[in-house]
């Protein structure tokens, strides 16, 4: 019916119908020319848009499991929204670095301040949680926190591109948001680990040390790290990790420190087992061997350790397993889990062929010890 | 911006796909405008007629594709498995994580074989992983 309409239209206008198409066509090509960077700044922002919709949930998501938990698990008299929302603005200062000597400490004890703050502030909203509970309703703030801040500097540039109409603020924004993304979604799983307690994949080395200490008598040497003196190949070994299983990291450089001057630095072999970054395209779990001190953060407890190493001279051996920025913060994948047998199979070998028997060595087990015990 | 619900970019996928499906009919009918026309010998519409249609296509797919990628749908997170081992014969149990449940605590159930303690020995998720060129 419409087409033998159209049809008789088309019939009835004939050649005319060319010569406004031709317009048509040119009216658009000229659009382009001129306005091709707005319409591409407009695709931009809208996919901005969207990612920033997408953070806006997780943010909203990330807070509303941090105090259901709390509520779950700390049994306050009172509601703790507000003070999770004061607690979600929490920043701490660096250091200034101008004159870098003795930065590191004043790093740590800024970090240390901010850490026993966090602590109180969660014993305040928490009053019924125990020591391991705190810890983790500790690190499922810290990760709400995150999201909060990656958040709004991402709605900062947004509504700054918007408001200059700037399409290079626009794009820098579309250009880096997939890597954003990524660490957000990592950071939301993180949060979600984190309340109920499950391990991530950053506790490899943590877990790796367990395995080793495991049945055998544990003393505290630093600030929730554990040691206990296990026999390995003939040698003895101090293995040492964060007190778990709360959301732990500890002060493995303190701990590595005290050890190694307890021994008078008669120490044959420092072996770190972290979990490492692994490149896309590299295997989950592929574990790796080198030298250095294998220890993320801040590199406080990094600098603890090269500073008494350069001391004594002891040789740092580094043991790795690879794993992408989702997997180190989201529940502990099975490759990761399985890659710690690895890795004692590959410290055994650093310790049959870089020592001698009767040796003593340090094995320190880097890394987040949420849900893992010892 | 920050006061957009998640209500009204439902709604505007809406109308989106509502834009999309009108385009998608349009240029369906100018390409069969087109053939018709050409069936008539009337060269000139029927090419006409045959680029816009493909043209309004084309802009449908693209926004089509656009907003599936918007909607599409946060994937489940795989479940995330305990596994508890008897310590002397090494019988194992599978189950659901538990909150509360960490790696080497001792459970309270007992061994079913030999009614031995049984401590935690695994947590883990496993996730199906996506085929990579093999040539990689
Ligand atoms: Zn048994």
């Amino acid at each position: 019916m419409i087409m033998t309409l159209l049809l008789s239209l088309i019939s009835q206008v004939g050649t005319d119908w060319g010569w406004i198409l031709n317009l048509l066509f040119y009216v658009i090509f000229i659009a382009f020319i001129f306005y091709g960077q707005r319409i591409q700044f407009y695709v931009w922002l809208r996919e901005v848009e969207g990612s920033l919709i997408r953070l806006k949930r997780l943010r909203d998501e990330g807070r509303r499991i941090a105090v259901e938990t709390i509520k779950e698990l700390g049994k306050p008299t009172e509601d703790p929204s507000e003070r999770v929302d004061r607690f979600l603005e929490f920043f701490a200062i660096e250091p200034v670095s101008l004159d870098p000597a003795g930065v590191v400490w004043k790093l740590e004890h800024i970090l240390d301040v901010r850490d026993t703050r966090f602590k109180d502030e969660v014993k305040l909203m928490a009053p019924a949680a125990d020591e391991t509970q705190i810890n983790n309703l500790e690190n499922t703030l810290e990760a709400a926190l995150a999201l909060n801040i990656i958040y709004k500097v991402i709605r900062h540039f947004y509504v700054l591109g918007k408001k200059t109409l700037s399409l290079y603020i626009i794009m820098q924004l579309q250009m880096l948001l997939p890597l954003i993304m990524r660490e957000a979604e990592a950071y939301a799983s993180a949060l979600k680990a984190f309340a109920y307690g499950q391990p991530i994949g950053d506790g490899a080395g943590a877990l790796v040390a367990a395995k080793l200490m495991r049945g055998y008598q544990k003393r505290k040497i630093a600030k929730d790290v554990v040691v206990a003196t296990v026999p390995i190949e003939g040698r003895t070994a101090y293995v040492l990790k964060a007190e778990g299983p709360g959301g732990n990291v500890g002060k493995p450089g303190e701990a590595i420190k005290k050890l190694i001057e307890e021994n008078n630095g008669q120490i044959a072999s420092i072996i770190v087992i972290d979990a490492a970054l692994k490149l896309e395209g590299e295997k989950t779990g592929e574990v790796a061997e080198g030298i250095g001190v294998a220890i993320g953060g801040p590199g406080v407890e990094k600098f603890k350790v090269e500073e008494t190493f350069l001391k004594y001279k002891v040789p740092v051996n580094a043991v790795i397993i690879k794993e992408d920025v989702g997997d180190a913060i989201s529940p502990m994948r099975k490759e990761i889990y399985e890659a710690a047998d690895a890795a004692i199979e590959r410290i055994k070998r650093v310790i049959r062929e870089r020592t001698k028997e009767g040796d003593t060595v340090v094995i320190a087990g880097i890394g987040n010890t949420i849900g893992i015990g010892q | 911006m920050s006061r957009m619900t998640e209500g009204q970019t439902s709604k505007i996928s809406l109308l989106v796909l509502v834009v999309i499906f009108i385009t998608l009919i349009l240029s369906f009918l100018s390409i069969y405008i087109s053939i018709e026309a050409f069936l008539a010998n009337d060269d000139l519409s029927a090419t006409y007629f045959l680029i816009v249609g493909f043209i309004g296509l084309s802009i449908s797919a693209y926004m089509l594709s656009q907003t599936r990628r918007r909607i599409r749908i946060a994937i489940k997170p795989p479940p995330i498995m305990t596994t508890i081992t008897c310590e002397k014969c090494g019988f194992k149990n599978i189950r659901e994580f538990q909150r509360g449940d960490y790696i080497f605590k001792e459970v309270e159930d007992t061994c079913p074989k030999c009614k031995e303690k049984m401590y935690i020995s695994a947590i883990y998720r496993e996730v199906k992983e996506k085929k990579e060129e093999k040539w990689l």
